[in-house]
């Protein structure tokens, strides 16, 4: 019995807490028009959130490119198909390594700075005495962090592909010399504009809002104290990355897997 | 603390990068350009075996692309496969004998319908259909054929 009980109080407090979520999600995105004459507080969190996550991105793109050229050469060789290197190069980071991999190293880098930073504003009650100036904190330290993290993630996912193709173009091309002009041009036969880029954009842009959305309300629920704020940081990256894996499944399957 | 100037500063930079990232993305990666079929004109052809052509897959004429497969559909009456490909209008002086073959790119590569131009006077228009088609080679029934031809006469031994 005790166990049951148990159960039902977790699904119960995972159902409420999904439901706080969505409301206070739905608050922050309806009280941000405010922002529209103070457009420098999203352009701030921009520079704090994707300015700043930029070079772990490229860096990263960069090795995941060139890891993909050499692999991918190594298989496509046994059957004699290494001009489709750039083909198989391009269609993995578009589809799927550019948006997983980049909303992945975003919760860690990203995410978790947002949840500290606005637990930790909650903790020293900055967020209460903001209340007492008649300054609601949803729209004016929530929202301009949640709207920067929609914006900064596609544009950090298309520059991890863009930078991985270059990786995988100076490894393919350049070290295992790859035709030049059959890597080009078998990628743009094979990669459709708005099957795989387009898709893919859809992609990150869902993965921005889960990750922002899951950063800012851990931050804003978190328990007022030092370990309060520690386990939504660590909640915030845990959660993020399994919503960013799920979702990437079911959108894969509704958008490639012809289901 | 980083002043406000160059936090825009920062922040434009940013996002130009990325949208110059996705611009890459469509135009060096993707195939938004090749999109290229100009005033094109519509002529098709029927096959006995279309193998595994697709739609969008190139119709060239003399190795140069001219064109795309638009559809493929079956026809029930002559239990034929109906090819429609859409032509760029800069070629219209296609000869009305034309010829048109489902080939193979390298052994095992991409099928694509090269047309091979005949000597009349008139030319096709939009909808007109070409006669001579030859289809698909199957692997397979290449091989049978091959098999058979051996067990009928079976090699000589030295």
């Amino acid at each position: 019995m005790n166990v049951l009980r148990v159960l039902g109080g977790i699904v119960v407090h995972g159902i409420e807490r999904l439901g706080r979520g969505t409301m206070f999600l739905y608050e922050v995105v309806a009280g941000s028009w405010v922002l529209v004459p103070r457009f420098y507080l999203v352009i701030q969190q921009v520079f704090a959130v994707g300015v700043l996550t930029l070079l772990i991105i490229l860096v990263s793109g960069l090795f995941v490119g060139l890891v993909l050229g050499l692999q991918g050469y190594n298989t496509l060789i046994k059957f004699g198909a290494e001009d489709s290197l750039g083909l198989l190069v391009a269609l993995s980071l578009v589809r799927e390594l550019g948006p997983v991999v980049t909303a992945l190293l975003f919760a860690g880098r990203a995410g978790s700075a947002l949840t500290a930073e606005i637990g930790l504003m909650k903790a020293t009650e900055q967020l209460a005495g903001m209340e007492m100036m008649a300054v609601n904190p949803l729209t004016r330290v929530i929202a301009p962090r949640f709207i920067a993290g929609v914006i900064a993630m596609p544009l950090l996912a298309a520059m991890f592909s863009a930078i991985g193709v270059m990786g995988g173009q100076m490894v393919g091309v350049g070290l295992l010399g790859v035709d030049s002009g059959a890597f080009w041009s078998q990628m743009q036969n094979g990669v459709d504009f708005h099957e795989d880029i387009l898709n893919g954009v859809v992609k990150s842009f869902v993965f921005g809002i889960v990750i922002s959305g899951i950063a800012v309300f851990e931050g804003y629920d978190a328990v007022p104290t030092s370990e309060g704020v520690a386990s939504a940081t660590n909640r915030t990256v845990v959660y993020s990355s399994l919503a960013v894996l799920g979702l990437d499944f079911i959108m894969t399957a509704l958008m490639f897997g012809g289901i | 603390m980083i002043g406000r100037k160059a936090v825009e500063v920062w922040v434009g930079v940013f996002v130009a990068a990325g949208i110059l990232a996705l611009g890459v993305l469509a135009f060096r990666v993707g195939n938004l350009t090749s999109a290229d079929v100009v005033n094109g004109y519509h002529i098709e052809a029927r096959f006995d075996n279309v193998g595994s052509l697709k739609v969008k897959s190139p119709v060239t004429i003399a190795g140069v692309r001219v064109g795309r497969v638009s559809e493929i559909r079956f026809d029930p009456d002559t239990y034929q496969a109906l090819v429609e490909m859409n032509i760029d209008g800069r070629y219209k002086n296609l000869p009305t004998d034309t010829g048109a073959s489902i080939l193979t790119s390298g052994l095992l590569g991409e099928q694509y319908i090269e047309l091979e131009p005949g000597g009349a006077d008139t030319y096709l228009k939009d909808g007109s259909r070409i006669k001579v088609t030859q289809s698909a080679m199957v692997l397979e029934k290449l091989i049978g054929r091959v098999l058979t031809m051996f067990i009928d006469k079976p090699p000589e031994k030295k």
